[in-house]
């Protein structure tokens, strides 16, 4: 029983930065129907910018935090500018393509500045408590609480304010919201820097989870995160959040109660059997064709 | 006018990439060396590129090698696999061909020496490897025979498995022992499973035998399916860059017994990234540098000097490849490619930085023995010796 609470325990803290990053493809795709191939290496930045701002700069937790979010929420709506806005009228193929090649430019560029894994420091005093056999680490508490409010924190913005119901007309219908008067381009800026901006999140807190970064530490990762927003349903939040914490959920209990080298074999083909039967994802609903 | 001044140009751009930077200052030595400068294991690659750059000076400074009366200086091709097997494959054919070179010295880790000597093996090219010590870099596949231009610079991994089991056993005292490595990496699978066989005939129990994919980073399901297994020891046959996270994340379940590494522990930069974590813990390695012999201890300084950083195991072993070297061209008396080959596979015994070596009969493969090194105040401190 202990080791189940464990083990469900390294769940929660993995599927919840899973569903942090997540959050990003789900929004960028409710808003564009496209898939951003370089969010998982905005992740990665967000982790480096946290060694930066934690490390070389030495600032305490919450500063690193929030400017390894805003640095990667700037990121994230730069990339959108140069490189998705002007493909915006292009074959949808054109723009995952592009983002292939920016995630591709970003881990290229972090490696030419140098190639070394870097090591961030803990920037918060690590207790362990141990209740009945179970080990929690303050860590781990501080990752699935921050986790959790940033998505209460997401999805009442998308829900109750009205740049929210700009975002979710526009992923209704985008040449009539125009119509109607919405700053289309701004919105998607907008969408783009949240999404990014939550990556970032995830990358300071997997960096101080797993604290040895590199320049590749997020194309496992991003694909990961990207599969469970499929599996939630892509283009819906709350299926973002879900896909995250089942596939952690599904990940460290294969590995608990298998041999571990069976774990991602077994993980994606329980799935692809969960695709084959709901293609468009736990949550997800298929899209009225427009005529 | 224009057109002819921009053609001239274009041909001297391409008889440029032809000539390569040709060095007209007579005769010379040329060898390859592939490093594993970026990807995820740049301090190998660091430390190969620096040895090799060290060895080759060393020689030049003296005015070169004396083969038939002329004096021939080492020129080095360096080329960076970017911790890829395909892009050592590459590498090696391109100094093969490209840059003919004498012999080829790299890449280090297993996983890219593999592929690159089956290039070096088919084009009859000598291929020393000072770090990679999987018993795959020197056998065919196929025929399982040894291969007839493959070397290497260090022992092999299923003597470093029993040596581990052994230290764990009768040093440690320890009865069960669990193990997490990398299954999709040829050298951790490999010592791995023959840590766990050498361990299991001694008398030894396996507890846990757990794997992990090279990238992860999250080892909290297997480390709690360790802990639950109660083992006296943890093995890691895994990278200096993955071996900080796991120990971390292991001291963050409550596993408090000690954890024992193989020589892929052997960069400063595990002390750098895991910091306090593996402190007191036990590696086996090639060399000890605060155990060295006379000979070793003028590198070590030499090293010191020029890149004001101890010398690691594989800058120690790319020295060695390179002394191997130079001894067969010397003693083949020119830069043919077999007669080195043939000089190379019958050199009686080799004293090198990292001990004494020397070829077993129609194979690769020095005999030599290993050390093991405790982790004391951040540093690599010399515990043990190991002989085969």
């Amino acid at each position: 029983m202990n080791y189940l609470l464990q083990q469900l325990l390294n769940a929660l803290q993995l599927g919840s930065i899973y569903a942090l990053i997540a959050l990003g493809y789900t929004m960028v795709y409710g808003i564009l129907t496209m898939i951003n191939f370089a969010h998982g290496d905005l992740f990665m930045i967000g982790a480096f910018l946290c060694f930066l701002a934690g490390v070389t700069l030495g600032l305490p937790f919450v500063p690193t935090l929030l400017l390894s979010m805003a640095g990667a929420a700037m990121l994230g709506a730069v990339i959108e500018r140069l490189a998705y806005k002007p493909l915006r009228n292009a074959p949808r193929v054109s723009p995952i393509i592009t983002a292939l090649g920016v995630g591709l430019f970003l881990e290229n560029f972090t490696l030419a500045l140098n190639p070394y894994p870097k090591h961030i420091a803990p920037l918060l005093p690590t207790h362990i408590w141990t209740v009945g056999g179970v080990s929690v680490s303050s860590l781990q508490a501080i990752i699935i609480v921050l986790s959790i409010f940033l998505m209460v924190l997401l999805d009442l913005y998308v829900n109750r304010t009205m740049t929210g119901m700009a975002m979710r007309a526009i992923s209704w219908d985008r040449a009539n919201a125009a119509l109607m008067g919405l700053p289309v381009d701004g919105i998607i800026s907008a969408t783009f820097a949240i999404g990014a901006g939550l990556g970032g999140a995830a990358g300071v807190m997997y960096g101080l989870a797993y604290p040895v970064i590199d320049p590749y530490m997020g194309i496992m990762v991003g694909w990961k995160a990207f599969i469970s927003a499929v599996v939630g349903g892509i283009g819906s939040i709350h299926g973002a959040m879900l896909g995250g914490f089942l596939l952690g959920a599904v990940e460290v209990l294969v590995a608990a109660y298998f041999p571990s080298t069976f774990r991602d074999f077994v993980s994606f083909s329980l799935l692809l059997v969960l695709l084959v039967g709901r293609p468009y994802g736990i949550l997800g609903k298929p899209r009225p064709q427009k005529v | 006018m224009k057109k002819t001044a921009l053609l001239f140009a274009l041909s001297l751009a391409v008889a440029m990439v032809f000539s390569g930077c040709a060095d007209t200052s007579g005769p010379t030595v040329k060898v390859g060396v592939i490093a594993e400068l970026t990807g995820d294991i740049p301090a190998v690659g660091a430390s190969c590129r620096n040895a090799a750059e060290l060895a080759a000076r060393e020689i030049n400074d003296a005015g070169g090698l004396d083969l038939g009366g002329k004096k021939y200086k080492i020129k080095l091709f360096i080329e960076d696999n970017a911790g890829k097997a395909e892009q050592s494959v590459s590498a090696a054919q391109k100094l093969i061909t490209q840059n003919d070179v004498v012999a080829i010295v790299g890449p280090n880790a297993s996983r890219y020496a593999v592929p690159a000597s089956e290039i070096a093996e088919s084009s009859k090219v000598v291929l020393i490897t000072p770090w990679s010590t999987t018993p795959k870099t020197t056998l065919d596949a196929r025929t399982g025979a040894s291969k007839k231009y493959i070397f290497r610079a260090c022992f092999t991994d299923p003597f470093q498995g029993r040596v581990v089991a052994r230290f764990a056993l009768e040093n440690l005292k320890a009865k069960k022992a669990a193990v997490l490595y990398d299954v999709a990496s040829e050298y951790n699978k490999g010592i791995a499973e023959i840590f766990k066989s050498a361990f299991e005939e001694k008398g030894g129990k396996v507890v846990a035998f757990e794997t992990y994919t090279t990238n992860d980073k999250d080892f909290s399901a297997q480390l709690t399916k360790i802990k639950k297994a109660g083992p006296e020891v943890v093995f890691l046959p895994n990278y200096y860059s993955e071996v900080p996270l796991q120990v971390q994340q292991a001291h963050r379940l409550g596993i408090k017994v000690p954890f024992i590494g193989s020589d892929s522990w052997g960069s400063e930069e595990l002390v750098k990234l895991a910091g306090k974590d593996v402190e007191g813990y036990y590696f086996s390695t090639h060399y000890a540098a605060d155990a060295a012999t006379p000979a070793a201890t003028k590198f070590i300084q030499a090293y010191k000097a020029k890149y004001n950083t101890t010398p690691d195991d594989v800058a120690a072993l790319t020295y060695d490849a390179f002394g191997l070297l130079i001894q067969a061209v010397k003693s083949a008396g020119k830069t043919d490619r077999q007669a080195v080959r043939d000089a190379l596979a019958k050199i009686p015994g080799y004293e090198g930085v990292t001990g004494n070596m020397q070829f077993k009969e129609g194979s690769g493969d020095p005999i030599k023995s290993a050390v093991i090194l405790k982790i004391k105040d951040g540093k690599f401190a010399w515990f043990a010796n190991a002989n085969p």
